[in-house]
C-alpha cells in the first residue's frame, strides 16, 4: 500500500514538472525600465534626449565603429573597439584616418555590416546631396563630432574618415554615429518610417514601439560579441517624466528598474528592499565665470578665493548625498585628473586672504550676479543648491545676486555668450555639463576659438596658454599621450578656476531585489547586457 | 432653429480664425529656441542657424503663419520635429486616449454631481446638505495631482490592487479588464472638479427653483413630488448643460498634471511633451484642436439648450 502510494505520488510529480515544463521553458524573462524622458527616444539610429536617448535607443538597438567599456564599476570607462576592429591616423596627414572593420557582422535584417555600411551612415548627416541624408539627424550628430568632414571607402572592410583639423578626440567622438542597416532604409527611404522598425546591429533588436507609452526590444542571441548577448529575453522601456510616478511604478512592481529615483524617497526605497546604485559619472553641475575685462572674476585671485570658499560636503546633504564634491572638470582618480596645483577644498581662511588680496573686504564687498533656473535637465535642484552656495559666499563677504530665468532662455543665453545683452551683465551662469569626451569637457569651453556663437565658452576664456594645451590634446594621438595631454590641460584649467566646481551627479537608479548582474559604470551608459532577472 | 444654427455656425468661423492666430504666436512669445526639439544642449549657433534655415524656421512668423495655415486648412498640421511623425496621427492616437480617461471621468463626475447636486438642493440646509456642500468645496479645493498621486500610494503602492501609471499594456484600447484597471485612479482623479462643479451648480438651481412659486402653485394643484421633480430637472437642465459641457471640454483637453502623473498617454501629456521639448509643430497642432474642440462642444451645447429651452433662442 505504501509502495503504491509513493508510485503515485512519484507518477503525479513527474507529471505535474512534465506539464510545467514546457512553462518553464517557455517563461520569458523581462527587464522594464520607468526611463525620465516623456517620450521614447529617436529610434532613426541617432536618438534624441540627450545622452539618455543614446543609453536606451542608441546603444541597445546599435553599434558604432568605437564603443565604450562600461564592463567596471571601478575603473573610468575608455574608448575600445566596437564594429571598428583598429584605426590608426595617417602619419604625414593627421586629418585622415584609416578604420579596420569587423568581419562578419550581420544588422539585425540579415544584412551584411561593411564599408558600404559606414559611409552610407556618415552620409546621413554630412552628403546634403545624398537622399539619406537627414536634418534631424544631423542635429543629433554633428555637435558631438565637429571636426567631421567626410569618409571614403578603400575596401569593404576599411574605411578613410577625414577631419576638418588634426584631431585625436575624433575615435572617442565617433562612438555617438551609430550605424543603420541601410537595406532597411532602403525599403521605404524615410528616416520617420525607419524609426517605426529601426534595424541596427546592437545587442538588442526592435519588437514594438507605441510612441510615449513604450518600446520594446528583444535580445540578440547572435550579437557579434558573444560577451555581451543580453542575458534577459525582453527589455521594456516606459517613459515616465514624472518622479514620484516612477517610483509609485517600482514599488507596486509595474517596473524593474527606475532611473533617477527622488533623494527623498531612496531611504524609503532602501527600507523595503530595492537596490539603490550610484557612481560618479561625467557630469558636473559648476558656475562658469564671466571673466571678460571688466568682470570682477577677471582676477584669478577672486575666482580661486571662490573655489575655496564653499564646504561642497553641505551641497551633499542638499542632495541626499546623490553627488561627490567636485575638484575639477573630471573627479580625482579619472586619466584626466591630473596633478592641479589649487586643491579645491573648503578653506574659509584662504579664500578671505585671497579677497584681500584682490581689494575686497568688509568695507568692499564683492557683489556678483549669476544667471540660473530653477529646473532643467541635468541642473539637479539648482534653487536649493545655489541658495546654499549664496549663504556660503556671503560669510565670505561675497554678495550674490540671483537672476533666476527659464531653463531654455538660460540655455539660449549660454550659447550667445557672456558679451550679449541676455546675459544682462551676469557674472556667472549655472549651467551642468556632459564632459563624457574631451571636446565636451574642455576644448568648447577653454579653446578660444569657440567663444559664443561658435560654441559655449561663454565666459570669453581667451587664454594662451590653455589654446596651446587643447591644440596639444588634440594633437596627441597615442591614447596615453592624449589622456596625459588632457590632464595637463585638466591641471591648468583647475588652477585659473574659470569654473567654480561644486558637484559631480552619481546617477541614482533603483532597482528591484530580482535584478542582478548590473555594473553601474562611470559614464552616461549603462550595458544592460549583463543583467539577469531572478 | 435651421437659421440660429446658420447663425451660430457663422460665428464660429472668426471665432477659428482666432483661435489659430493666437495658438501659432503664442509658441513664439515663450522661451526658448523651437529647434531644442531635436538639437542637444550642446549645440553650438552657427549649427542651430543652419538648421533653421533647413527647417523654414528663418522665414518672417507671419509668412510661417500663411504656410502652416494654408496646410491646417487641408488637415496637414505638419511633422513633429522631435519625432519626425506626423503631427495628426501623433494628436489623434492621444486624443483617443484622452476621449477615454474622459469618458469615464464625465461618467463619474457628472453622475455624482448630479445625484450630490439634487440631494442637497432638496435637503437644504440639513446636516446631509452640509455634507455634501462641504465635499464638494474639497472636491474644487484639493489639487487634483496631489489625490492622483495619493490615490496611487493607497490603491498601487500600499494595497497593489490598481496599476500606478500607464493606459495598458499599450498599443489600441481594449475593452478588457486590464486596461479598465488602469483607467480608475485617474478617471476618479479627473472627476473630482467636475463633480464638486456639477454638485454645487445643482443643488444652487435645484434649491432656487423648489423656492420659486410655480412650484408652490404646481404642488397646490396636487402634483405628485416625481411631477414637482420634473419640472424642477427641466428647469434646471439648461444651466446645468452649459456647466456640463464647459467641464466636458476640461476633461476633453486633458489634464495636464493628471496625466503626466499617471503617464497616462493623452493630449494633456502630449501637449506636456511638446512644451518641454519646444517642438513648435506639435504644440500648435493640439493647441489648435483642443482650442476647436472647445468651440465645437461650445456651439452643441448651445444649440442643445436652445432645444430645450426655446426662450434662449429669442434672446
Amino acid at each position: 500500500m505504501k509502495q503504491s502510494n509513493w508510485v503515485q505520488r512519484t507518477g503525479l510529480a513527474l507529471l505535474c514538472m512534465a506539464l510545467s515544463l514546457p512553462l518553464a521553458v517557455n517563461a520569458q524573462t523581462t527587464l522594464r525600465i520607468g526611463m525620465t524622458a516623456a517620450d521614447i527616444p529617436a529610434t532613426t539610429s541617432q536618438p534624441d534626449s540627450g545622452f539618455e536617448g543614446n543609453r536606451f535607443t542608441g546603444l541597445t538597438l546599435f553599434d558604432a565603429l568605437t564603443m565604450w567599456d562600461l564592463s567596471s564599476a571601478e575603473k573610468a570607462s575608455t574608448i575600445i573597439p566596437g564594429l571598428a576592429e583598429s584605426w590608426v591616423v595617417d602619419a604625414k596627414d593627421k586629418t585622415k584616418w584609416v578604420f579596420k572593420l569587423r568581419k562578419g557582422v550581420k544588422f539585425h535584417d540579415g544584412s551584411d555590416f561593411n564599408a558600404d555600411a559606414v559611409i552610407f551612415n556618415f552620409e546621413k548627416v554630412l552628403a546634403k546631396d545624398k537622399p539619406h541624408y537627414d536634418a534631424r539627424l544631423v542635429a543629433q550628430t554633428l555637435p558631438r563630432m565637429p571636426t567631421l568632414k567626410g569618409a571614403s571607402k578603400i575596401d569593404d572592410y576599411t574605411v578613410s574618415i577625414e577631419t576638418s583639423e588634426p584631431d585625436a578626440f575624433l575615435p572617442i567622438n565617433l562612438s555617438n554615429l551609430f550605424m543603420a542597416s541601410p537595406t532597411a532604409w532602403a525599403k521605404t527611404k524615410s528616416w520617420t518610417e525607419f524609426a517605426k522598425a529601426p534595424v541596427g546591429s546592437g545587442p538588442w533588436k526592435f519588437v514594438r514601439l507605441v510612441p510615449r507609452e513604450r518600446l520594446e526590444l528583444e535580445k540578440n542571441a547572435a550579437y557579434w560579441n558573444k560577451a555581451r548577448v543580453p542575458k534577459t529575453d525582453r527589455l521594456t522601456l516606459l517613459p515616465m517624466p514624472e518622479a514620484n510616478t516612477r517610483v509609485a511604478a517600482l514599488l507596486s512592481g509595474q517596473v524593474d528598474w527606475i532611473e533617477a529615483p527622488p533623494a527623498d524617497a531612496i531611504p524609503q526605497l532602501r527600507t523595503k528592499g530595492f537596490q539603490i546604485t550610484n557612481n560618479p559619472y561625467p557630469h558636473t553641475w559648476p558656475w562658469q565665470l564671466n571673466v571678460l575685462p571688466g568682470s570682477p572674476l577677471a582676477d584669478k585671485r577672486v575666482r580661486q578665493a571662490l573655489q575655496l570658499a564653499v564646504d561642497r560636503d553641505g551641497l551633499r546633504r542638499v542632495l541626499g548625498f546623490n553627488a561627490i564634491p567636485a575638484k575639477g572638470v573630471v573627479f580625482e582618480g579619472h586619466p584626466w585628473f591630473g596633478q592641479p596645483k589649487l586643491n579645491v577644498k573648503y578653506d574659509k581662511a584662504a579664500a578671505q586672504k585671497l579677497l584681500a588680496e584682490a581689494g575686497y573686504g568688509p568695507g568692499k564687498p564683492l557683489k556678483i550676479k549669476v544667471q540660473i533656473s530653477a529646473s532643467g535637465s541635468g541642473q539637479m535642484q539648482p534653487i536649493a543648491m545655489n541658495e546654499y552656495i549664496q549663504q556660503q559666499l556671503k560669510e565670505v563677504g561675497v554678495d550674490v545676486e540671483f537672476d533666476v530665468i527659464v531653463w531654455e532662455t538660460l540655455f539660449n543665453n549660454w550659447r550667445l555668450g557672456a558679451k550679449d545683452p541676455a546675459a544682462r551683465g551676469a557674472h556667472a551662469i549655472n549651467v551642468s555639463f556632459a564632459w563624457q569626451d574631451p571636446f565636451f569637457g574642455f576644448a568648447r569651453f577653454y579653446d578660444s576659438r569657440m567663444v559664443a556663437p561658435r560654441s559655449v565658452n561663454w565666459g570669453w576664456v581667451q587664454n594662451p596658454e590653455l589654446d596651446k594645451l587643447v591644440a596639444n590634446a588634440r594633437g596627441s594621438f597615442d591614447a596615453k599621450a592624449r589622456d596625459a595631454a588632457i590632464a595637463k590641460l585638466h591641471e591648468r584649467v583647475v588652477d585659473e578656476s574659470y569654473f567654480l566646481f561644486w558637484v559631480h551627479d552619481t546617477g541614482p537608479r533603483a532597482m528591484s531585489p530580482k535584478v542582478k548582474g548590473f555594473v553601474q559604470a562611470k559614464n552616461w551608459f549603462q550595458d544592460f547586457s549583463t543583467i539577469s532577472m531572478q | 432653429m435651421f437659421f440660429y444654427f446658420i447663425k451660430r455656425l457663422f460665428l464660429v468661423i472668426p471665432i477659428a480664425i482666432s483661435v489659430t492666430v493666437v495658438c501659432f504666436s503664442l509658441v513664439y512669445l515663450a522661451p526658448g529656441d523651437p529647434l531644442s526639439a531635436i538639437l542637444p544642449s550642446d549645440a553650438s549657433q552657427e549649427l542651430i542657424d543652419r538648421l533653421k534655415q533647413e527647417y523654414g524656421l528663418d522665414k518672417p512668423i507671419p509668412v510661417q503663419y500663411a504656410i502652416w495655415l494654408g496646410k491646417a486648412v487641408q488637415g496637414d498640421l505638419g511633422t513633429s520635429i522631435a519625432t519626425g511623425r506626423p503631427v495628426t496621427s501623433e494628436l489623434g492616437r492621444a486624443i483617443s486616449n484622452t476621449l477615454i480617461l474622459a469618458l469615464f471621468g464625465s461618467l463619474i463626475g457628472f453622475s455624482l454631481g448630479v445625484i450630490f447636486g439634487t440631494v442637497a438642493g432638496y435637503r437644504q440646509g440639513t446636516w446631509l446638505d452640509k455634507c455634501v456642500t462641504a465635499v464638494a468645496v474639497a472636491g474644487v479645493s484639493v489639487p487634483h495631482y496631489w489625490l492622483g498621486m495619493v490615490l496611487v500610494i493607497l490603491f498601487s503602492v500600499t494595497w497593489n490592487v490598481l496599476p500606478a501609471m500607464g493606459a495598458g499594456p499599450g498599443g489600441d484600447w481594449v475593452w478588457d479588464l486590464e486596461h479598465l484597471q488602469h483607467v480608475v485612479l485617474p478617471a476618479i482623479t479627473i472627476s473630482v472638479i467636475p463633480t464638486a462643479i456639477v454638485t454645487r451648480t445643482v443643488r444652487a438651481l435645484v434649491a432656487d427653483i423648489l423656492g420659486r412659486e410655480f412650484v408652490t402653485a404646481l404642488r397646490a394643484k396636487g402634483l405628485t413630488d416625481f411631477g414637482v421633480f420634473w419640472h424642477v430637472v427641466k428647469n434646471a437642465a439648461p444651466t446645468s448643460l452649459a456647466v456640463m459641457g464647459v467641464q466636458l471640454g476640461y476633461l476633453m483637453g486633458g489634464s495636464i498634471l493628471v496625466e503626466t502623473v499617471f503617464s497616462w498617454p493623452g493630449s494633456g501629456f502630449l501637449l506636456n511633451t511638446a512644451i518641454f521639448q519646444r517642438d513648435i509643430p506639435l504644440l500648435q497642432g493640439t493647441i489648435l484642436v483642443l482650442a476647436l474642440f472647445f468651440v465645437t462642444l461650445n456651439l452643441v451645447v448651445d444649440l442643445v439648450q436652445t432645444g430645450i429651452d426655446p426662450r434662449i433662442r429669442r434672446a
